[in-house]
């Protein structure tokens, strides 16, 4: 073995020749081949590889709209019907896209909730669920940006309720909105800048993913116990086990968004999309989409502008600060019976406000969008640090291998787990 | 079934737009060919409603991102569509010594508009303005139920009600003054295939005919999309068997 030359074992005479040099393949065999993963994942670990694929097929599909349309005031909306009817399966390609933004979210909200229920963000973990939050924070950016590309009624809108916030900046606020503009109202420089950006930011999300799993694979994964990984019993190699059962997830997902791809392409948009952006005529409603509808309902809970602004951006900022605000040592929400309702309730919650962002700000729904407001940060700022000290939380299992549990005070011997503990779900 | 909850879910979560419309009557629904999975376009119902575009529809309304030759999705033939083409003229741009020039359609040209600009159809209209048809259906909630009821809306205003000049009472029309006459009427166009031309009739054909201009693809879109559906099915289970195999020396 010459001197500088990687220790590689691979076989294949070319590939071995590539993997001195560059030890690519080793380490994709290291990271993702013989990887040492908790053998107890239930199906809720497989978001995380979802979002993986849906960040790709969304590159891909974005890169061929790019194509094909043209980002001019005058030009975008028809662009997009170009698009839609003249290019070869352009209309796949939109509706691919154009769904794949709500699945993306979907996951990954699905994705954040795992790790609040189970406890995913405590030690050693934190910079790891941090850098899902920026990741969140870009996609909501690029969301937001793509939804104006196609320039229709609701993309203007859209774009010019949601630029105004920054207004709410005192002193420097509306030469900050300009700024954002290119101009004195959402035009022609707005809609080139956003789609600079929107081709930028995936980019930046893939840059921020890469650093996500790199954290993930120091601290190894959590599991539904949230006990750490004892020794090699405990886990499996990622190659074939998780492979095999993230594709299963893969289908079903895959599964999903075709059936919104080819049966119902525009359910969850706006029909006054399809309608050219129109400066002089404001819609009845501007709402949207569906995914921002619970900040949104926080925005206007709040009867003043700055506050309201302030509160939506603290609302994702909390989660920032969430593993300092738990002050349990336990991680998975199985030993955690106080929390373990509260995690769920918080969801409730979140619908709550996604009703309140869709309708009128009127009578019962500002009630409800106050409530909901209040108790989402009551939940981070005040239920999780009080819980998480005066809750008694069940025993926890020895090990993921055994999870056979002593009675903390007893002193006896060790009880079935099955007794206490769930029975493993990795069936 | 899946297809259901899911619509249902996400019914639940979609903006709920709707909500303001003015207390307009709920929408007449008709029988859609085009409606499921396998939906598919009524071929003779959307020629029959191009019929009546051509007609009566095309004297305001534009179709700007209709090119004659996507009629070939309604079962138009290729020498129909050049006939149909050829039977307006186009600009065809400078000749050699600057002047404009003009000469017949072809079937790559987009239908010609009845007016120059936006401007000149206000103009024409007293101040409203037809909206392009091409996306009429994508823009409107209910889609082809909404062409289908406003077609069938106009009644006479309840008593009291003051129906301004130039504006008509329709009772789907959100606010229901309307500034288009009723274009339609029993008989108002008698059919090349002999269909008995009934104000129901018609509005349902031209309803079929105006969201196919809004969904062109949907006939390969539903026909690929069962394809795709039936093997990713396939690909589930295939998949989940292997992870039974997989699995199976674990526990
Ligand atoms: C005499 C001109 C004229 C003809 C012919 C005409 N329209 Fe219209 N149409 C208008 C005008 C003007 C408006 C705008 C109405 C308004 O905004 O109040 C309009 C609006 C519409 C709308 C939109 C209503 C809404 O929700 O905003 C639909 C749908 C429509 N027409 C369908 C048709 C169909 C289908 C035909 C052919 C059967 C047709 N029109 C023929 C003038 C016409
Ligand atoms: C583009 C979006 C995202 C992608 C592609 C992504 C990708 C991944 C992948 C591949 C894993 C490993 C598999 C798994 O454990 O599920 C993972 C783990 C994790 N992700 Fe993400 N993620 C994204 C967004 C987020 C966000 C927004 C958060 C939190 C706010 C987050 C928090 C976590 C945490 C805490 C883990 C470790 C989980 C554990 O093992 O318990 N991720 N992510």
């Amino acid at each position: 073995m010459a001197a500088g030359l990687f220790k590689s074992e691979v076989k294949n005479p070319v590939l071995r020749w590539v993997d001195t040099r560059l030890p690519l393949i080793t380490m994709m065999q290291k990271e993702y081949g013989s990887f040492p993963t908790p053998r107890n994942f239930n199906y809720f670990w497989n978001f995380g590889a979802l979002a993986t694929v849906t960040l790709m097929i969304m590159i891909m599909t974005g890169v061929f709209l790019a194509m094909n349309y043209t980002p001019n005031a005058n030009m975008a909306f028809s662009s997009v019907q170009h698009i839609m009817r003249d290019v070869n399966y352009g209309w796949l390609i939109r509706y691919v896209h154009m769904n794949g933004a709500s699945m993306f979210f979907i996951v990954v909200y699905i994705h954040i909730f795992r790790g609040l229920y189970y406890g995913s963000y405590k030690f050693p973990r934190e910079l790891l669920w941090m850098l899902g939050v920026v990741i969140l924070l870009l996609m909501m950016a690029t969301a937001f940006m793509g939804y104006v590309l196609p320039w229709g009624q609701m993309s203007f809108w859209g774009a010019t309720v949601i630029t105004n916030l920054f207004s709410a900046i005192p002193v420097v606020g509306q030469s900050i909105v300009q700024w954002l503009w290119g101009g004195f109202s959402v035009g022609n420089p707005t809609l080139n800048r956003f789609f600079s950006l929107h081709y930028l930011l995936p980019f930046l999300i893939v840059g921020v993913v890469f650093l996500h799993v790199v954290a993930l694979h120091i601290t190894g994964s959590n599991n539904p116990l949230g006990i750490d990984v004892k020794g090699p019993q405990d886990t499996l190699p990622f190659h074939p086990y998780y492979t095999v059962k993230d594709s299963v997830g893969l289908c079903v997902f895959l599964l999903i968004w075709a059936a919104f791809v080819f049966f119902m392409p525009n359910l969850l948009g706006d029909t006054i999309n399809s309608i050219p952006a129109n400066p002089l005529q404001t819609p009845a409603d501007v709402v949207p989409e569906w995914y921002f509808l619970p900040f949104y309902a926080i925005l206007r809970s709040v009867p003043n502008k700055v506050l309201g602004v302030a509160l939506m951006f603290a609302s994702i900022g909390v989660l920032f600060v969430l593993p300092w605000l738990d002050t349990s040592p336990v991680r998975s929400c199985r030993f955690r019976p106080i929390y373990r309702i509260l995690v769920p309730l918080l969801v409730v919650d979140l619908f709550a406000l996604g009703y309140v962002g869709a309708h009128h700000p009127q009578g019962f729904v500002v009630l409800l969008g106050r409530v909901a407001t209040a108790w989402y940060f009551l939940h981070f700022l005040v239920f999780t640090p009080l819980v998480g000290w005066f809750e008694t939380p069940l025993p926890l299992p020895e090990s993921i291998a055994k999870p056979i549990v002593r009675k903390p005070h007893s002193g006896g011997g060790p009880i079935p787990g099955g007794a206490v503990a769930k029975p493993m779900e990795n069936a | 079934m899946r297809l259901r909850v899911l619509a249902a879910l996400a019914f639940l979560m979609a903006p709920l737009g709707g909500a303001n419309a003015q207390e307009a009557a709920p929408l007449l629904h008709s029988h859609w060919s085009f409606d499921g999975i396998f939906g598919t376009y009524d071929k003779a119902s959307a020629q029959r409603g191009f019929q009546i575009y051509s007609q009566i529809c095309s004297a305001c309304h534009s179709m700007n991102y209709m090119a004659y030759r996507n009629l070939a999705g309604i079962g138009l033939s290729p020498a129909q569509i050049k006939a149909v083409a050829a039977a307006v003229t186009v600009p065809g741009g400078l000749d050699d010594q600057g002047k404009e020039t003009e000469r017949p359609g072809r079937p790559s040209d987009t239908f010609k508009a009845p007016f120059p600009n936006d401007k000149a159809a206000e103009a024409a209209m007293g101040g409203a303005l037809p909206p392009d048809q091409s996306l009429l259906v994508a823009a409107r909630d209910g889609g082809p139920n909404y062409i289908y009821s406003l077609m069938q809306g106009y009644v006479d205003p309840p008593a009291g009600v003051q129906v301004p000049v130039g504006h008509y009472y329709n009772k789907y029309f959100p606010g229901h003054m309307i500034a288009m006459p009723p274009p339609l009427t029993d008989n108002a166009v008698t059919y090349a295939d002999g269909t008995k031309a009934t104000l129901a009739q018609e509005a349902h054909d031209v309803a079929t005919f105006l969201t196919y201009t809004s969904y062109p693809q949907l006939d390969e879109q539903h026909s690929l999309g069962v394809r795709v559906l039936l093997f990713l099915i396939f690909m589930t289970i295939v998949t989940y068997i292997a992870k039974r195999r997989v699995w199976a020396d674990v526990h």
